[in-house]
C-alpha cells in the first residue's frame, strides 16, 4: 500500500462523487462503525488539529485492522512530513499537506528505514515474526 | 549486556542520519522550531537553560568500556561551551547567588565536560551545541548508542533493577523482556504523540529495586506454582505535581502477552488521556478520574486485540529465546592484582559493607562505585574518570558496567579475591566512599543551575549536605537513608519517594525548599512506595542543612538501638520530627544581620 502526498495547494477541484466521512479524533469509533456510518463510505478523513496531536494514528489502525475499513484514509489539519511514515504505517493511504509543506521532501522520508521492530497496518507481523518465516522457509 | 544484531546497529545509525536530516532542515528553514522540538526531544535533544542537553539512553544502565570511552571523548571534545556563553551563564547564576544574601548557600561554579548519571540510567551532556548535535548522534551511533525516545510524549527509555540477571533473589531475569518491549516501542507509528511521557520499569526480584510502583506502567516478574513467568502489572504511577502509585491491573498476565497487554494502556490512554493541560496529561490523572472504568476499558480493548485482531505481537518461545541469547554473559576472569590494602581496616570494612554485594554465581561480587562525593555533583563523571571507568571495568568486571537507578556506576562482575585491588583503584579515583545507601547517597536532579525547568538550585545543597556529612562515625551512625532532592515539581530527583525529599520552589524569584518526610521509593528498607508527607512552610537554601541535622538529632535522640531513620519516623509519628525541623528556622531579623554581614 502506499501512500498519496498532496500539497495544500493541489487539493483536486470541484465535487467528488465519492462518499466522504470526516471523523472528529475524540469520535468512539465503536459506536460509529456499529451505527452504520460507515457503510458505502469511500474515504474517510482523520483529523490532525495539532501535529503533536496523536488521537487519529490510533482511529486509523483500529479502521484498518480492527473495523476492516477498505478505502482511502487521509490525513488533514497539521500534517507535516516527518510524521508521514507513522500515518502510513497506522493506515492512511492520502494526506493533505498543511500549508507550505513540500511535498518532494515528503518523499524522501519512505525511503530512510527498510524495516521496523514493530508490527503495522501494512505488515501486521513484528521484526521476529517476519524473521522466524523467512528462517523456515 | 545485550549484543547489538546488525539489524539493530543499522537501525541505530539510520535514525542517526534521520535527526542529522531533520536538523538540516531546520537550518535551512523547512522546519520550524515549533516543528523540530517533537523530533529534537524524541532523540533526547533538549535546550536548557544556557545550552542544549543531550540525554542519551542506557538501557537497563548496562555499558561496556567501550562506550564508556566514547562518552569520554564526547564529554573532552563536545561537550564544551563558549567561552562568552560560559561566562554569560556564570554571571547570570552569580545575579541569582547574589540576589539572596544570607538566605543561600555558597554555590559551586558551572563546569563543562561531565556526563550526569540519571535516575533513569540515561546520562546527560549539558553543553554541546545544536550545530554538534549530528555528529554526536553518529559517534554515539559508532558504539551502539543513541537517544531514541530519551525525551518526548512517547513511551520512554525502559529501566529495570539494576542486578537484574545477577541478583541472589532474582525471580526471573526481566532484561530480555524489557528489551523486547523496548523494540517494540522503538519509533512505535501509533504511540509517538502520547498526552505525555511514558515510563515503564521492570523488576525481577524479590525486592523491588526498581521503584516501580512510580511508574506509568511498573511490572513485578512473578513465577507461578507450575513455574510459568508472568507479571504483575501496574498502571498509572508517578511523581510530578500529583504524586500517584500504581494501581494493579493484573495479578499475573503471563509473559507471552506483555506486549499485547502494554498496547491496550497505551492505546487507551492515547484515546482517552487529557490533552488539554500539561499537568493532567499523564496516564496517572486518567487511572484516578476513571478508576475501575480504566481497568476495564484496558481490559476489554486487551480481549479485542486477542480475539478481533489476532494479537499479532505474541511473544514467542522463539522470540524469547534469541533475546536471552543476546545477554550474554561475559568471559569472567580474575584479574589477580596486587594489592597493599589493610583488608583488616575499618574502612576497607566499611566499603564491603556498604558498597559490595553478593552476586547469583559463585566467588563473584558486585561493586558500587560511588558518585556522591565532595567537590562534585551527584552523578557526575568528567572525561578522565569516564576512561578511568572504562578501564577499571576491563580490568575487574569484564568490560561491563552499569549504572543504577540511585546514580552511582557499578561493576557487576567482579571476582571476590579482585576486591582488595579493585578498592585501591577505585580509591584512587575518589569512587570509594563506603557510603552506598547512607545519607550521603543522595538523588539529586541538575537543578537550577542547568535546567530551564528548575525552580530553585539543588546542587549546592547536595554539596553542603556532603561537606557536613563527612564523618564516617556519624553516616555509619545514622545508617540507612534516603534523602532525594528535585529543584521542581517534575520530581526528576524523586524527592516524593525519599524518607527525607527536599523540593525546591520559586517564591517572588527567590529559591524556597519544601521539606518531605516519610516517602518511600517500594524497597525493602524503605516499604511499600508512598509520597512523603510536607512538614510546614518552605525554607531557605541557607536552613536546609540545619533542618537536616534537625530532623537526624530528633532520630537519634528518640529511636530504639538498632532502628533505622524510616522505622523511627513511622512508629513514632511525623510531630516531633516537624518540630525540630520548624525549630531550625532562622529568625527574620537573623537572616538580615548575617546579610548585612555579606
Amino acid at each position: 500500500m502506499t501512500m498519496k502526498i498532496i500539497a495544500a495547494n493541489a487539493i483536486p477541484a470541484g465535487a467528488e462523487d465519492q462518499k466522504t466521512l470526516e471523523i472528529a479524533n475524540d469520535v468512539e469509533l465503536a459506536e460509529l462503525v456499529a451505527s452504520g456510518a460507515l457503510d458505502g463510505v469511500a474515504r474517510v478523513e482523520l483529523q490532525f488539529p495539532k501535529f503533536t496531536d496523536g488521537r487519529a494514528y490510533s482511529q486509523a489502525l483500529l479502521l484498518r485492522r480492527r473495523y476492516r475499513f477498505c478505502g482511502d484514509i487521509r490525513a488533514t489539519g497539521d500534517v507535516l512530513i516527518d510524521q508521514l511514515v507513522h500515518m502510513h504505517r497506522s493506515g492512511f493511504t492520502s494526506a493533505v499537506l498543511a500549508e507550505g509543506v513540500d511535498a518532494a521532501a515528503a518523499e524522501r522520508q519512505f525511503a530512510r528505514f527498510s524495516a521496523f521492530y514493530q508490527g503495522d497496518v501494512n505488515e501486521p507481523r513484528p521484526l521476529f515474526a517476519r524473521e522466524a518465516t523467512l528462517e523456515s522457509a | 549486556m545485550y549484543q547489538y544484531t546488525d539489524f539493530d546497529k543499522k537501525f541505530v545509525q539510520l535514525r542517526a542520519e534521520q535527526f542529522r536530516d531533520q536538523l538540516e532542515r531546520w537550518e535551512r528553514g523547512e522546519l520550524t522550531d515549533e516543528q523540530l522540538l517533537p523530533l529534537r526531544l524524541q532523540n533526547g535533544w533538549y535546550i536548557q537553560r544556557y545550552a542544549p542537553m543531550a540525554r542519551i539512553a542506557v538501557p537497563y544502565g548496562e555499558i561496556s568500556s567501550t562506550q564508556l570511552r566514547t562518552l569520554a571523548h564526547i564529554a573532552r571534545d563536545y561537550d564544551k561551551p563558549a567561552p562568552e556563553l560560559l561566562a554569560h551563564a556564570q554571571a547570570t547564576q552569580d545575579e541569582l547567588q547574589d540576589a539572596q544574601p544570607g538566605a543561600t548557600l555558597a554555590a559551586p561554579p558551572l563546569r563543562y565536560g561531565y556526563g550526569h548519571f540519571t535516575t533513569r540510567t540515561n546520562v546527560q551532556f549539558n553543553w554541546i551545541p545544536l550545530n554538534r548535535a549530528a555528529d554526536v548522534m553518529d559517534l554515539l551511533a559508532s558504539v551502539s548508542m543513541h537517544g531514541i525516545q530519551t525525551s518526548g510524549n512517547d513511551i520512554r527509555n525502559i529501566t529495570c533493577d539494576a542486578l537484574e540477571g545477577i541478583a541472589e533473589d532474582s525471580i526471573v531475569d526481566t532484561r530480555p523482556f524489557a528489551e523486547i518491549t523496548r523494540q517494540w516501542s522503538s519509533l512505535h507509528p501509533e504511540f509517538t504523540y502520547l498526552p505525555r511521557k511514558f515510563k515503564i520499569a521492570f523488576n525481577g526480584a524479590e525486592e523491588d529495586r526498581a521503584a516501580i510502583g512510580w511508574y506509568d506502567i511498573g511490572l513485578q516478574a512473578r513465577r507461578a506454582e507450575d513455574g510459568s513467568v508472568g507479571f504483575t502489572m501496574k498502571v498509572g504511577g508517578g511523581m510530578g505535581r500529583t504524586p500517584i502509585i500504581g494501581s494493579v491491573v493484573r495479578e499475573f498476565l503471563p509473559w507471552d502477552q506483555l506486549l499485547n497487554y502494554i498496547e491496550a494502556v497505551v492505546r487507551t490512554y492515547n484515546s482517552y488521556g487529557r490533552r488539554d493541560n500539561k499537568w493532567k496529561a499523564r496516564i496517572k490523572i486518567l487511572v484516578k478520574s476513571e478508576g475501575q472504568k480504566f481497568i476495564d476499558a484496558v481490559e476489554k480493548e486487551y480481549q479485542d486485540i486477542v480475539n478481533l485482531d489476532g494479537a499479532p505481537h505474541t511473544i514467542t518461545q522463539a522470540e524469547l529465546d534469541r533475546v536471552t541469547g543476546h545477554f550474554v554473559v561475559p568471559e569472567l576472569k580474575a584479574a589477580n592484582l596486587p594489592s597493599k590494602v589493610n583488608t583488616q581496616g575499618q574502612l576497607y570494612q566499611r566499603w564491603l559493607q556498604q558498597n559490595v554485594r553478593g552476586h547469583q554465581l559463585p566467588g563473584l561480587k558486585t561493586v558500587t562505585l560511588s558518585f556522591k562525593r565532595p567537590g562534585f555533583a551527584t552523578g557526575d563523571a568528567d572525561a578522565d574518570t569516564l576512561d578511568a571507568l572504562a578501564q577499571l571495568a576491563e580490568q575487574f568486571s569484564a568490560g561491563e558496567a552499569r549504572l543504577t537507578h540511585e546514580q552511582n556506576l557499578m561493576l557487576p562482575w567482579v571476582h571476590e579475591s579482585d576486591l582488595p585491588a579493585l578498592y585501591d583503584a577505585a580509591r584512587a579515583l575518589g569512587l570509594a566512599q563506603p557510603n552506598i545507601g547512607l545519607l550521603t547517597d543522595m538523588i539529586i536532579c541538575p537543578g537550577g543551575d542547568y535546567c530551564s525547568l528548575a525552580n530553585a538550585r539543588s546542587l549546592h545543597i547536595g554539596n553542603a549536605v556532603t561537606e557536613r556529612y563527612q564523618d564516617l562515625d556519624e553516616l555509619f551512625d545514622l545508617g540507612p537513608i534516603d534523602l532525594h532532592m528535585s529543584g521542581c515539581i517534575n520530581s526528576c530527583g524523586h524527592h516524593h519517594s525519599g524518607h527525607i525529599g527536599i523540593l525546591g520552589v520559586d517564591k517572588d524569584g527567590k529559591e524556597w525548599y519544601q521539606i518531605t518526610l516519610g516517602g518511600a521509593d517500594g524497597s525493602t528498607l524503605s516499604g511499600p512506595a508512598i509520597g512523603g508527607k510536607v512538614v510546614g512552610p518552605s525554607f531557605t537554601a541557607a536552613e536546609v542543612p540545619d533542618v537536616i541535622e534537625a530532623l537526624l538529632g530528633t532520630f537519634r535522640e528518640l529511636r530504639k538501638p538498632g532502628e533505622f531513620f524510616i522505622d523511627a519516623l513511622r512508629r513514632i509519628g511525623h510531630d516531633p520530627f516537624k518540630q525540630a525541623a520548624n525549630g531550625a528556622r532562622r529568625p527574620k531579623a537573623d537572616q538580615e544581620a548575617l546579610a548585612e554581614q555579606d
